[in-house]
């Protein structure tokens, strides 16, 4: 879950990073008038958009005065990024630099502990540094079981040859950035640049945190003080009402999933699951030249009511003319239920199963029961013989034929 | 033979009361796995299909050897079942539950690591060596996992635990028994990774070939082609690589926790050029494995 700018530096500095001066989100040209008049100085107005090419697109303007402020914040609540519309502008006070350094903390997933960076070449992009000038970037992991001490980010500072004051002031941005990241479950929190000004001081110029889905649910009350709602998946795309009736489905039932659906133009509904099946079956399916409608995994045994529910969103969106149900090889999945489930969603959609269930591929537990069923109501399914990838073609070729 | 387990490895399994793990105690013992007792903390003195419940593994483990626990809990009470049982002196913690925090999964690898223990998943299936044990839930009721898997040459390893049984299958259908089966889980960070079981089929004589099942998200790929190249390897290795499709949509995530793609080197076609620099075949379709296995044999 990525944060806005304005909402990752809030967090910053609610645990003492050193913003810009003002530093305050506006939603009207007269709202940034005021901020700018506040800062009395020269100021930087930023689109607040969760999309990157920011500064290229013009989303960030320069003025000098409270007037200057007031147009350049009309222009940019007016532009849209990457197809995304601002959700405010963050007006900040604008002092000389004298440097610019990077400072991030992630996850290195092979060490499987957190990694601390640094380089005391920031404001570009860190991917580059590191394969033109590795010597100026620093790492370090640290522990997750040890609280998180100073000296840790001052070993890290000091690697890439910074010593004095500035080791000192580098720290004080380190350290809490360090502990943030553990503390609520962030998988990145970046400060780029962080940068010293004329006056040696230091501030964190542009920051950039992004807090991991699982941790969502125990950060509640930060989320809600942020004005981040529960609601707000904050993936590439905001949610879109099919998707989040998928939702609403899985959620009422807690047996099993189904309605984890991603919307897509295509005209075949798929009841694929689930984790890695999911993207084996949407792989075959494309690769055979299908059009998905949407991406929909089902799995851990779901409820013939949760099947069936879903079964009913998937053929009431217009354009799908068939669905197909196909999983690997299931071992807590009963097949028999998820059969049941998806004719009586056809059913009760007022269509015939034999008809709109283009395929049924779901072999394992209680599967000749399910077969069964299938076959009374003329259904086309096959058993584990019949790869995923054959099983994806059939459902291709009876579209072909529509 | 086989890695991890074996038909003489004792195992337990946390929360042993639960529902899911209920299915899954039934399903280890008519399968023929050695389990030996169960932990719920307050139902002591219990018992699940003949299995007796302990509060803590403490108990257990002072009384006889535990080699392996299954952790069946919910995500909120993980952490501590997983430091309990390596506290206990348990090496090999298999985690089947989902939703786990990563940086609470970063601590139980930690502990693990400093303790000379291995932990398996989060969000895994578990580990099955046909003919000798199947410890948590991958492959169903015993009869059906004596279908789909069977006592072979190849050692596989799937972020996937459906797909686990799917490749197993395949694999059998094509006469190539497994020596052992490992779903190691869809995490972004997960207990042990590709490059970290290598030796272990490595060292396996019985052993002859790997497959893996992977996605998009992490740098494990990149890993286990730098551990295949450094250690000049034995085991010929097949590849599938799912999601091709997020390729086109960065940023959007599906099926896993790990499938996020963070970065260039995240995506299938770049994980797929690094396999194959390292001379892993790359198999375009499930049914391709086996194929692509006895050629390489």
């Amino acid at each position: 879950m990525r944060f806005y700018e304005y909402e990752s530096k809030q967090l910053l500095a609610r645990h003492g990073i050193v913003l810009p001066q003002g530093s305050k989100v506006a939603h009207t040209p007269a709202e940034a008038r005021a901020i700018a008049q506040e800062i009395a100085g020269p100021t930087v107005l930023k689109s607040q958009v969760l999309s990157g090419g920011r500064m290229k697109a013009g989303g960030v303007l320069f003025a000098d005065t409270a007037e200057e402020a007031e147009a350049a914040c009309a222009k940019i609540l007016e532009l849209e990024i990457n197809g995304h519309k601002p959700r405010g502008v963050l007006v900040e006070g604008r002092q000389p630099i004298a440097q610019e350094y990077y400072l991030g903390v992630t996850w290195d997933g092979i060490a499987k502990q957190p990694i601390m960076i640094f380089s005391d070449m920031g404001g570009i992009d860190i991917e580059e540094v590191a394969e033109t000038h590795p010597e100026h970037i620093g790492r370090k992991h640290f522990s997750t079981l040890i609280p998180f001490s100073d000296h840790k980010a001052k070993e890290l500072v000091a690697s890439v040859g910074i010593t004095g004051s500035d080791l000192n002031r580098i720290t004080r941005f380190v350290a809490p950035l360090a502990r943030i990241f553990a503390k609520y479950g962030l998988t990145l929190a970046e400060i780029n640049p962080l940068v010293r000004l004329e006056n040696g001081l230091f501030v964190a110029v542009d920051a950039h945190v992004d807090m991991e889905a699982e941790a969502a649910g125990e950060h509640k009350e930060l989320l809600a003080e942020l004005g981040i709602g529960e609601d707000e998946t904050r993936q590439a795309r905001p949610p879109t009402p099919f998707e989040i009736e998928g939702k609403r489905i899985n959620e009422v039932d807690h047996r099993g999933v189904a309605g984890n659906v991603t919307e897509f133009k295509g005209s075949l509904g798929l009841i694929i699951g689930a984790g890695g099946g999911s993207l084996t079956l949407f792989d075959a399916v494309k690769k055979h030249g299908g059009d998905p409608a949407n991406y929909c995994e089902i799995g851990g045994n779901p409820s013939v009511s949760k099947v069936c529910n879903l079964t009913k969103l998937i053929l009431s969106k217009p354009g799908v003319e068939k669905v197909a149900v196909m999983m690997n090889v299931v071992s807590n999945t009963r097949v028999d239920l998820v059969a049941r489930g998806v004719i009586k969603g056809v059913i009760e959609s007022g269509m015939d199963p034999a008809e709109k269930i283009a395929i049924f591929r779901i072999p394992g537990s209680w599967e000749g029961d399910g077969f069964t069923i299938l076959k009374k109501y003329g259904v086309e399914f096959c058993d584990r013989s019949v790869s995923m990838y054959e099983a994806a073609g059939r459902a291709v070729a009876k579209m072909r034929s529509v | 033979m086989s890695i991890l387990i074996t038909s003489d490895t004792t195992v337990i399994i946390q929360g042993i009361t639960g529902r899911e793990a209920v299915t899954m105690t039934r399903e280890g013992l008519d399968y023929g796995t050695h389990i030996i007792g169960g932990v719920t903390p307050g139902r002591g003195g219990r018992e699940v299909h003949g299995v007796p419940v302990y509060d803590t593994v403490e108990e257990i483990a002072k009384k006889t050897r535990v080699d392996a626990s299954v952790i069946s809990v919910p995500p909120a009470f993980t952490r501590d079942a997983v430091f309990e049982a390596i506290e206990a002196g348990v090496k090999l913690m298999v985690v089947v539950t989902e939703n786990i925090p990563r940086f609470e999964v970063a601590q139980m690898v930690e502990l693990a690591d400093q303790r000379g223990a291995r932990i398996i998943g989060p969000n895994c299936l578990g580990v099955l060596s046909p003919d000798e044990a199947k410890v948590g839930g991958l492959g169903g009721r015993a009869e059906d996992a004596k279908k789909a898997f069977t006592k072979g040459p190849i050692g596989v390893m799937s972020r996937s635990g459906g797909m686990t049984t799917e490749i197993c299958n395949t694999l059998t259908a094509a006469g190539l028994g497994q020596s052992t089966a490992v779903s190691i889980g869809g995490d972004a960070i997960i207990g042990q990774s590709y490059a970290e079981l290598m030796p272990l089929f490595e060292a396996d004589p019985e052993t002859k070939a790997i497959a893996i099942y992977s996605e998009p998200g992490g740098r494990m790929e990149a890993d286990l082609a730098r551990w295949v190249k450094d250690h000049n390897s034995r085991l010929p290795v097949v590849a599938f690589m799912a999601g091709r499709f997020m390729d086109e949509m960065p940023g959007m995530r599906f099926g896993h926790a790990g499938t996020i793609v963070e970065g260039k080197a995240d995506t299938t076609a770049e994980k797929i050029e690094r396999l194959r620099e390292a001379g892993i075949a790359v198999a375009e379709r499930i049914e391709d494995i086996p194929v692509l296995v006895k050629e390489k044999l």
